[in-house]
């Protein structure tokens, strides 16, 4: 029988932790397989959140830390200075790098520090229970948003590869979509270029996933990618923000 | 080699590059700018990293990236942003990681003052962070110390695999006095210490061995996996205790009439306190406690000699070591203190007036 597809050596033999159907397995492989095709395997070190891909440390198959909650993009920043012949690249949900780890993300981002981020953004915070995230829609509910996201009390969600795409240091800022197969085709070229320039050592690489929380939302899986696809494509548009690597 | 005269905030950053530090994190603040200060001018030429972080929360965040990756790596603040650092200097211990952190102290609480201080010697001793774990803390009382200080404290962090803390304050880091400087390590002794972690630390995977993964990590989900980490951790603190205290004898003898206890810069106000009244016929010891976690009980219980009437111990803080002292003292003797706060330093003449009211 031939073999069509298989775990990519960048995925250790352990289950994943989340629920079925969310997307965080999906961004997990492509970020896995991009590195086992640039060959990156023995020279790439990770970092993970605090969120529902805590556990991320355990999953791929190279050296990992495990952050302080929004604190990632530093303790990147620390490898890649202290070991600068490795590939570092950050994995880290909304509320991790959207809240609490702003500062953090914006100055990596500004530096123009020579990592990758992989920003998983599902609208909430996943690993707590479903409360409000920075990236919540507007009048969406949440546990600490029961009433919906009223924006004129709390402002509206944060597009951060927007805000990201106002500083000149970043090399490539693009926003993709997990919610349909052609969607995560495309996913899978943007994160393979990042990983690709980050090999090259070119700097800053920056992807956004849109992303499902099923459980949280409270909505079944494939329900959810529809709900997805409604509500959040349209405040958070895909597509390339920045790619100092393209052709002219 | 020649003494050099220096600020303490520039000599120990000398030093630790001496020691072989190539990597520093920090943010500015008053008084220990000069390090940072030196830091950013001197480690280019070594080809080290130096990055002014975002904010404290960074740096101590870098430091523990780059810890992780097996560097010997430094951070240092003054005590507003060594509260910053709390949080992961808690995580830090917990996964482990060598590194070096440097608290020249002033006056608090909240913002305070930037004069010389006393008032984080619970922080660093206690805690700071949350969670069970132990910070190494030295506390220096001349320049001369605060620079040696240095490579003994990258020493101890890889020893132990543990932060170690010099707890200085803001009149250490701008004083001037000589130093002599150990020699420098070659970049051949840097690139074969950075090898010494290779067992656990975030590092190329030179054989490609697909089996091939460290954690650096304080995360253990499962209560009885944690109980047994923190019970390593435990064991190893008590290593610690056993092997690292540190301290400073001053005419200890079984005539003295009263012990004086007192660490870092105000030790030195104190000692020329005892020495004049030493030379008027009294007889005052004087113990001071080198590292103040692991702290030195035993060895201060021993200088209790039968002729002590009380210990005195005088900070600058309204009373925190204090409570160590009188563990060691465990009821022997009143124990009886002293201090000023608020970035003011205590004179000879007031020490002196303390003490001469005791006999
Ligand atoms: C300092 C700190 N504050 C709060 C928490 C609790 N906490 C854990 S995960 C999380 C939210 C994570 O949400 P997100 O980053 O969106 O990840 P998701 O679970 O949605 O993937 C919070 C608030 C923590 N661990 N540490
Ligand atoms: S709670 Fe949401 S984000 Fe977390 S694993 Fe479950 S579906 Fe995924
Ligand atoms: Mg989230």
């Amino acid at each position: 029988m031939e073999v069509i597809a298989t775990r990519p050596k960048s995925l250790r033999d352990v289950p994943f932790t989340y629920c079925p159907g969310c997307t965080h397995g999906i961004a997990h492989r492509l970020i896995a397989e991009s590195i086992d095709e640039h060959g990156l395997i023995n020279k790439m070190a990770g970092v993970a959140p605090v969120g529902c891909s805590v556990f991320a440390y355990k999953f791929f198959n190279f050296d990992m830390a495990e952050a302080a909650h929004g604190r990632a993009p530093a303790v990147a920043t620390g490898i890649k200075r202290a070991r600068p012949d490795m590939h570092v690249f950050t994995y880290q949900g909304d509320g991790d790098l959207a809240a609490i780890g702003t500062a953090e993300i914006v100055h990596a981002a500004n530096r123009g520090e020579h990592i990758s981020v992989f920003f998983v953004n599902n609208a909430i915070y996943g690993m707590t229970g479903g409360q409000m995230a920075p990236t919540t829609l507007p009048d969406m509910k949440t546990t600490t948003s029961p009433y919906g996201r009223k924006v004129d009390d709390i402002g509206y969600p944060i597009r951060v590869c927007e805000l990201l795409d106002t500083l000149v240091a970043p090399y490539y800022i693009e926003r993709v979509s997990l919610l349909s197969g052609p969607d995560i085709i495309k996913a899978k070229k943007a994160v393979s270029k990042a990983i690709q320039y980050n090999k090259e050592g070119r700097g800053f690489t920056f992807i956004e996933f849109v992303s499902t929380c099923p459980t949280n939302w409270g909505i079944e899986p494939v329900k959810a990618l529809v709900w997805a696809k409604e509500n959040m494509l349209p405040f958070y548009k895909p597509g390339v923000f920045r790619d100092k690597g393209a052709p002219e | 080699m020649s003494k050099v005269l220096m600020k303490g905030n520039e000599a120990v950053a000398k030093a630790a590059i001496n020691a072989g530090c190539r990597l520093y994190f920090a943010y500015p603040i008053t008084p220990q700018s000069e390090l940072i200060e030196y830091m950013a001018k001197m480690m280019p030429t070594v080809g080290g990293t130096f990055l002014q972080a975002e904010s404290e929360v960074a740096a101590i965040n870098m430091v523990y990236g780059a810890a992780g990756a097996g560097k010997r790596v430094m951070t240092s603040s003054s005590s507003p942003g060594i509260s910053l650092k709390a949080e992961g200097m808690s995580y830090l211990a917990g996964a482990q990681l060598p590194c070096v952190i440097i608290n020249v102290q002033r006056g608090g609480p909240g913002l305070g003052d930037i004069q010389p201080a006393q008032g984080d010697y619970f922080q660093a001793t206690k805690g700071g962070g949350h969670g069970d774990y132990r910070l190494i803390v030295l506390a220096p009382s001349s320049v001369q110390e605060f620079a040696d200080m240095a490579s003994e404290a990258f020493d101890l962090a890889d020893k132990y695999r543990n932060p170690v803390m010099i707890l200085a304050d803001g009149m250490l880091g701008q004083m001037m006095e000589p130093v002599d400087f150990k020699p420098a390590k070659t970049d051949q002794e840097i690139e074969a210490m950075g090898h010494q972690h290779e067992s656990w630390c975030i590092h190329p995977n030179q054989d490609g061995d697909l089996k091939h993964h460290h954690e650096i990590n304080s995360l253990e989900i499962d209560p009885v996996v944690l109980e047994k980490h923190v019970t390593k951790l435990y064991e190893k603190y008590a290593q610690i205790e056993a092997n690292e205290t540190r301290h400073e004898l001053y005419n200890i003898n079984d005539d003295n009439e009263i012990l004086v206890v007192a660490f870092g810069t105000a030790s030195r106000v104190v000692r020329s306190a005892v020495d004049e009244l030493n030379a008027e016929g009294k007889n005052i010891g004087l113990f001071r406690p080198i590292t103040v976690w692991p702290y030195p009980y035993e060895e201060l219980a021993k200088c209790i000699g039968p002729r002590v009437k009380q210990v005195y111990v005088f900070e600058l803080n309204t009373g925190q070591m204090v409570e160590d002292v009188k563990i060691a003292v465990n009821g022997k003797v009143p124990v009886n203190f002293w201090g000023r706060v608020g970035g003011m330093v205590f004179t000879p003449e007031q020490i002196k007036e303390k003490l001469q009211a005791c006999f």
